[in-house]
This record gives C-alpha cells, structure tokens and sequence, in this order.
C-alpha cells in the first residue's frame, strides 16, 4: 500500500470510527451511573434516522443557514485528514502543521456561531455568544501548548513531531506533561463536555453548543452531529498523535505495520474514550463563568510548560 | 555513573514541578477541605521528591528528611487542620480578596522571576541544583502569595506551610545541607502549628469568624 490509498482509508476510518466513540463514551457512563445504556451503534441509528427526516427551514432563514452544516463538517472532516492518526507521513499531512488544523477548527466554529444567530431566535444568540466566549479562552490556551512543541521540536508540522517524540528524543519532559494537561483541558472545552458544558442536556440556561444547534433538523442536523463527533476524535488523535505516538507506521507503510498502527490507534480511542467518562462522571459541571477560570488554568498550565522548557534548556 | 544521572534528573525534575503544580492549585482551589487534601498530596510529593534526592546523591539523612515529610506534613498536620475545621464549626467555602484569575497571572509572574533571579546567581553549580533552586523559590513565593489573597486563617496557615514545602525543596535540592538545618526547620514548623491551633480557638472566641479582614476592621484598619 502506498500514500493516497491510505490517507483515503484514514478519511473514510475517521469518519466511520466518530459514532462509535461517542455511542462507547455513551455506554461506559451510562454503565458508571447503573443504567444500561443504549447500544454502541445507537449514534449510528441516530444519524441514519436524521439522513432520512425532511429539513425544516424557518421562514427567514439564509443561505447562510443552509450552507453552514456542510462548510463545518467539510472544515473538520480536513483538519482530521492533516492529524496523523494509524499511521505518519501521509499525503495530506504535508497540507497543513498544527496552525492549521488550529485554524480551520476556528473556520468551523466561527461558521457554526453565525449560523446559530442567523434565525434570530435567543437561544441561538445566546449559544454563539457562549461559544465565542469559550473560544477565545480556549484558543491562546492552544496556541500556546503549540508553541511550546514548536519550539522543543523546532517544527509545528504533526508528522514531525510524532517522529521525534518516537524517535526518543525526548525523554520525561515536564513541559510534556504541563502541556499535555493543558491541552486535555482545551480539548474538554472545545468538545462541550461535562465541566465545560453537557452534551446531553437540553436545559436552557446550561445549553450552549445545543444551544446553537437548536433550529437545525433533518440532514443539516445529522452533518453537525456527526462533525461534532468527528472533533472528538480529531481531538483525541491529536493528543495522542503528539504526546503518545507509539504503535503509529512511520516511512513505508507494510500491510503488517499497518496492521499494528490501526490496532494501537484504536486502543488509543478507546483508552481517552473511557477516561473521558470516567472525568465527566465524577465531575460536575461548573457555572459558565467558571469557565474563564478553567480556561485560564489551562493557558497557565501551557504558559509554565513553555517556561520549564527554557529551564530546562537554558543557559 | 553516566547514565543515572540523566534519568535520576529527569525523576527530580518531574516531582519538584509536581509540588509546584499543588501550589498553584491552592491558588485554584476554593474549597477547604479541597485545599487540606492537596496540602497532604504536596507533602507527599514533597517526600518522594526527598526520597529521591538520597537516592541519587547517596546521602542518606535526607532520608529522615523525607520520612518527616512524610509522618507529619503529609499525614499528622493535614488530619489535625481538618478536625480544627470540624470543631470550630466554620463556613468551609474560602474567601479571596483577589479574584483567581488575576491571582494565577501574578503567580506565573513570580514563577518567572524566581527563574529570572536563580538562573544567573548559580551558573556556576549542576543544572539539577539550578532547577530545584528555581523551583523552590517558585514555591516559596507561591505561599506567600496564598498568604495575601486568602482571607481565612486556616488557609493562611496552609499557606506558610507551603512555604516550608519550598524551603526544604531548596534545602535537599542542595549539595551538603546539614540535617540540623532540616531538623530544626521541621521541628520550628510543628511548634508554629500548634501556636496557630490555639490561636484559631482563641481568634474564634472573639470574633466568631475565621476571616481575618473582619479583625482589621475591629482594629480600625479598613472602613
């Protein structure tokens, strides 16, 4: 196998894992809280019953409106292809560094947040005014945790800095760690978990992705679920891709290597998966103006990270 | 030993930015019994990171260092503190007199400028040494910044010793401390501990509050 057929499976593997994620992240807190649970495939379901409803538009809805859920999940879908996942070096990985999937997640959302507004109902406005908020706490938190890996790699290019946290470069970094928290932090945020916001809930005052979402229906809703969830995965591959790049194919793909990148990259998602509702079980959601603080800590986190680094290389 | 060194840093690096990291988490952390708990964890950390100082300087009274840590930061003072709580039967939320963000930006500041001060002072020892320096230092100021913004006495206290936290850091980062040093810092902690336990009864007393700004205003400080 060479480069374009496996980007095209690692396209494809994404798009057909991001359910699954979140039906297992589903399952396992429905199990921690003594309920059963609905099935693995339950997302599945979901997003099939969504396909097949008819959209219902508001009178005064643009094309805006219309043509956003396809620009989001376009825009994350791309950002997912340039993370290296099961395997390195692939075609579009060259496409773009950290930046950009940085920047095309704030495309996304910044597409998301004048979509909620565009009907002009409140909860609409009040969900974007939230998610902007969110957003411009959580991205210098990002971009700083970005910084920091450029400047202990010297490179922002994913395919890089998977090679060299393989290539035992690094030993136990603190900086790794500070950083690696820092952008578990971000990452909560910007996916509307629990101590940020609740993706299960449809309660007014809490709601703030929902929120946005709410006069979506039919297929438009099915694309932003699913690009909701395939951020999911674009997260925890990113984490994984830079702080735990182990069992990843690198240089010429073998059917074997191939094999053994898929297996641990699924063993990764499945790991974050479980962690991540074991957090939002034993934690509770905090007010929306805590968030500034949460936020804040994660910035913190990457700002010391950035400054251990010199320490630790300086002088 | 080539070898041992470059891990045996690596080990001392990541449990010294442990005990760093639980004083900025003082600085976060808005409940009491929160802050007792991660008070206990920081000496914890504090212990091991002690424990291990013996182990890759081969000294071997730093374990006795570590052991105190251990006996009465970690399990006697945190378990004393929570049952001062308990009996006085106060409000457990904390007060703060700056806002958490705004203190957090102050503690990265002085987190620089403990590295800023430390790093040209001692070009001359280990990079190891160098660290832990900048780091105690770090936690040192942590403290008394705690000390500053928190209103409650309790958490003042916890806050001085944090403080001691960073100064035995500094002490077993160091080359040849003598135990006495550590000792004597250990045992002066204990006896100001139990001056602060009767002190809050008496604080209690009279003025039915733990907050210390309500005793400013009793003595004509503020409005």
């Amino acid at each position: 196998m060479s480069g374009p057929p496996l980007e095209i499976l690692q396209l494809l593997l994404l798009v057909a894992l991001a359910p699954l994620l979140t039906g297992f992240v589903r399952k396992v807190k429905a199990r921690m809280l003594g309920k059963i649970g609905p099935g693995l495939l339950q997302p599945y379901r979901d997003l099939a019953r969504l396909l097949r409803k008819d959209v219902v538009l508001a009178p005064n809805a643009s094309w805006l409106f219309r043509s956003s859920p396809y620009l989001i999940f376009a825009a994350i879908w791309f950002a997912a292809a340039i993370v290296p996942t099961f395997a390195n070096g692939l075609v579009l990985s060259r496409a773009g560094d950290l930046i950009a999937v940085v920047a095309l997640l704030g495309t996304a959302r910044f597409v998301l947040a004048l979509a909620g507004m565009d009907v002009g109902t409140s909860f609409g406005g009040i969900g974007s005014s939230r998610e902007m908020m969110i957003a411009s706490l959580a991205e210098p938190a990002m971009m700083m945790v970005t910084f920091m890996v450029a400047l202990l790699i010297q490179s922002t290019s994913l395919a890089h800095i998977a090679a060299f946290v393989l290539s035992q470069g690094v030993g136990i970094r603190v900086s790794l760690g500070l950083g690696l928290a820092s952008l578990a932090m971000v990452a909560i945020a910007e996916n509307a978990r629990i101590p940020v916001d609740n993706p299960a809930t449809h309660l007014e005052l809490t709601m703030v992705h929902e929120a946005m979402v709410l006069e979506y229906s039919g297929r438009h809703l099915a694309l932003i679920e699913a690009a909701a969830m395939l951020k999911l995965v674009l997260y925890v591959s990113l984490i994984a891709s830079i702080f735990a790049p182990w069992g990843m194919v690198m240089g010429t793909p073998d059917p074997r290597g191939v094999a053994i990148g898929l297996a641990s990259y699924i063993g990764k998602l499945a790991v974050a998966g479980f962690l991540l509702a074991v957090f939002e079980t034993v934690i509770a959601k905090m007010r929306v103006f805590r968030v500034a603080e949460f936020l804040g800590a994660a910035l913190l986190l990457a700002v010391l990270a950035a400054i251990f680094l010199y320490v630790s290389q300086g002088v | 030993m080539p070898i041992r060194v470059p891990a045996g840093y690596d080990v001392a690096h990541l449990l010294d930015t442990g005990v760093l990291i639980l004083s900025f988490a003082f600085l976060y952390h808005r409940r009491l019994f929160g802050i007792l708990k991660l008070y206990s964890v920081q000496a914890l950390l504090l212990a091991a990171a002690a424990a291990w100082q013996a182990y890759i300087q081969e000294a071997p009274h730093l374990y006795i260092t570590a052991a105190i840590a251990l006996f009465f930061k970690a399990i006697t003072i945190p378990i004393a503190l929570h049952r001062i709580v308990l009996r006085l039967k106060i409000h457990r939320s904390v007060e703060t007199v700056i806002n958490i963000g705004p203190t957090l930006l102050v503690a990265v500041a002085l987190v620089g400028l403990s590295i800023w001060l430390v790093l040209p002072m001692t070009t001359s020892s280990g990079a190891l040494t160098r660290e832990s320096l900048a780091i105690a230092l770090s936690t040192v100021l942590l403290g008394l910044l705690m000390m500053i913004t928190r209103r409650n006495a309790v958490i003042q206290v916890v806050g001085f010793m944090s403080m001691e936290n960073g100064l035995i850091l500094a002490a077993v980062g160091v080359k040849g401390m003598p135990l006495v040093v550590e000792l004597s810092a250990a045992f002066s902690v204990m006896v100001a501990f139990i001056i602060f336990g009767i002190f809050f009864f008496h604080i209690r007393e009279r003025f039915d509050t733990l907050d210390v700004h309500d005793m400013e205003r009793f003595r004509g400080e503020s409005r």
